[in-house]
């Protein structure tokens, strides 16, 4: 274990850290805001907007995320579309993320027990205040801890902008191992950082869970 | 520059080869992470200290980290100890290991949930610890978590694409060298997308009369 060498790189590793942090807070939000509308479309009462939801999921979890990012970043231009890797490779994994979490949150919206729905409906509530006063509410509660599992999955997979030379983590860490030839130590420095990131949005979570649960 | 997907057919068998490549390492990944899997989750339940301890610093390690980080460690750090293995083997090594990790947390889930009847039973008809574990628990423990596993076959497939960054040639690379001739990303990225949704749906089609026939069998 060369000590002197970590100590010398590691104000490199703490910037890229900070790049990963941005890139996994735009992707969650951007992820949420896919995994709402997918959820949505997939709940739906039109035949049409249940089939983009569908097609939307079957589609980008049947297809690696690496090449979503590359479509976007390097077959981009070629449509119009011309972002820079930060922005490409954010988008594409919010997207991406997004399919992950239409699963998760249709999945709690089903989860809530139809008696619910039938008895609001019942005393009178339209269709719309159902969802947003009697049925989102208990299934906000049941998606908080699967959603956890999405978001740390979404920490490891900012990863795949290294390719796209998004100077994060990874990129980071595999420019610092063809320097020094110190894999191991590299290893160790990005994923130290790695878990310390997903421990503390674990803890997040964990708070946020508990609060549900007491309301 | 728009798009021309008329360059396709000509690059049809690279991509196909391409295709080729990602499922052999899919299946060679698999097979080593199934069967990794189980070795971990005994040696994290019932091995020595001096095994398990290593064993679960790997596994905590590994769930914490990006598979792609993984990757470069396996790739560059086996040939700093100077063992220069082929790319393949290499990405199927780092492939497997990841997926072993995930796989053996199942294993040790559901080892712990067989019956304690089962385990009482087959000692008391004379069976050793090890004979116990491994023709009584462990068949049942891995039949029960065929599914969630089936999941990571899945998740396993589509990480594939990431052993192309240490230059394993799949279906990933070879896009990316009929581009490197062709300067047409899109429709190459897209046409490998569309290789990996067919070969995604026939494994889900497989996984899903796997589950059917173990639960028939039951």
């Amino acid at each position: 274990m060369d000590t002197e060498l970590i100590l010398r790189v590691y104000p490199f590793f703490l910037q890229a850290a900070w790049v990963t942090v941005q890139l996994s807070v735009l992707t969650a939000i951007l992820g949420l805001v896919c995994g709402a509308l997918g959820a949505a479309a997939r709940l739906s009462r039109l035949r049409l907007f249940r089939a983009i939801g569908a097609t939307y999921v079957s589609v980008i979890r049947g297809t690696p995320a690496l090449i979503q990012i590359f479509i976007l970043y390097f077959g981009g231009p070629q449509i119009g579309i011309q972002l820079d890797s930060f922005a490409a490779g954010t988008i594409a994994l919010g997207v991406n993320i997004g399919a992950y979490m239409t699963e998760t949150i249709r999945g709690a919206i089903q989860s809530v027990d139809r008696g619910q729905t039938e008895a609001a409906r019942t005393l009178g509530m339209s269709r719309w205040e159902t969802m947003r006063k009697v049925v989102l509410p208990q299934a906000a509660r049941m998606m908080i801890r699967p959603l956890g599992v999405n978001i740390n999955a979404l920490i490891k997979g900012t990863a795949l902008v290294a390719p796209i030379s998004v100077v994060e983590l990874t990129y980071t860490a595999q420019r610092f191992i063809g320097s020094t030839y110190k894999p191991f130590e590299m290893f160790l420095l990005s994923g130290v950082l790695y878990m310390i990131i997903i421990y503390v949005v674990g803890q997040g979570i964990n708070w946020l869970d508990r609060r549900a649960r007491i309301a | 520059m728009g798009l021309d997907f008329s360059v396709l057919p000509d690059y049809f068998g690279i991509l196909l080869m391409g295709a080729g490549w990602t499922v052999a390492i899919t299946v060679c990944a698999g097979i080593l992470s199934f069967f990794g899997g189980i070795v971990f989750a005994v040696i994290a339940l019932y091995g020595h200290w001096t095994l398990r301890l290593p064993v679960r610093g790997f596994a905590f390690l590994f769930m914490g980290t990006p598979l792609l980080l993984q990757l470069f460690l396996i790739y560059f750090g086996l040939i700093q100890i100077g063992i220069d293995l082929p790319a393949f083997v290499a990405g199927v090594i780092g492939l497997g290991l990841h997926f072993a990790v995930y796989n053996s947390e199942l294993i040790q889930a559901s080892i712990l949930a067989v019956d304690k009847g089962q385990y009482e039973g087959a000692r008391t008809l004379g069976l050793s610890r090890g004979q116990t574990l491994r023709r009584i628990v462990i068949p049942q423990a891995v039949r029960a978590v065929i599914p969630p596993m089936g999941n990571n076959m899945i998740a396993l497939l589509k990480d594939s694409a990431l052993v192309s960054v240490i230059g394993v040639m799949e279906l990933t690379l070879a896009a990316q060298q009929a581009i490197s001739r062709t300067y047409r990303p899109f429709e190459f990225y897209l046409a490998a997308a569309v290789c990996y949704y067919i070969v995604n749906l026939a494994l889900e089609a497989g996984l899903r009369r796997l589950e059917r026939r173990i639960a028939a069998s039951r």
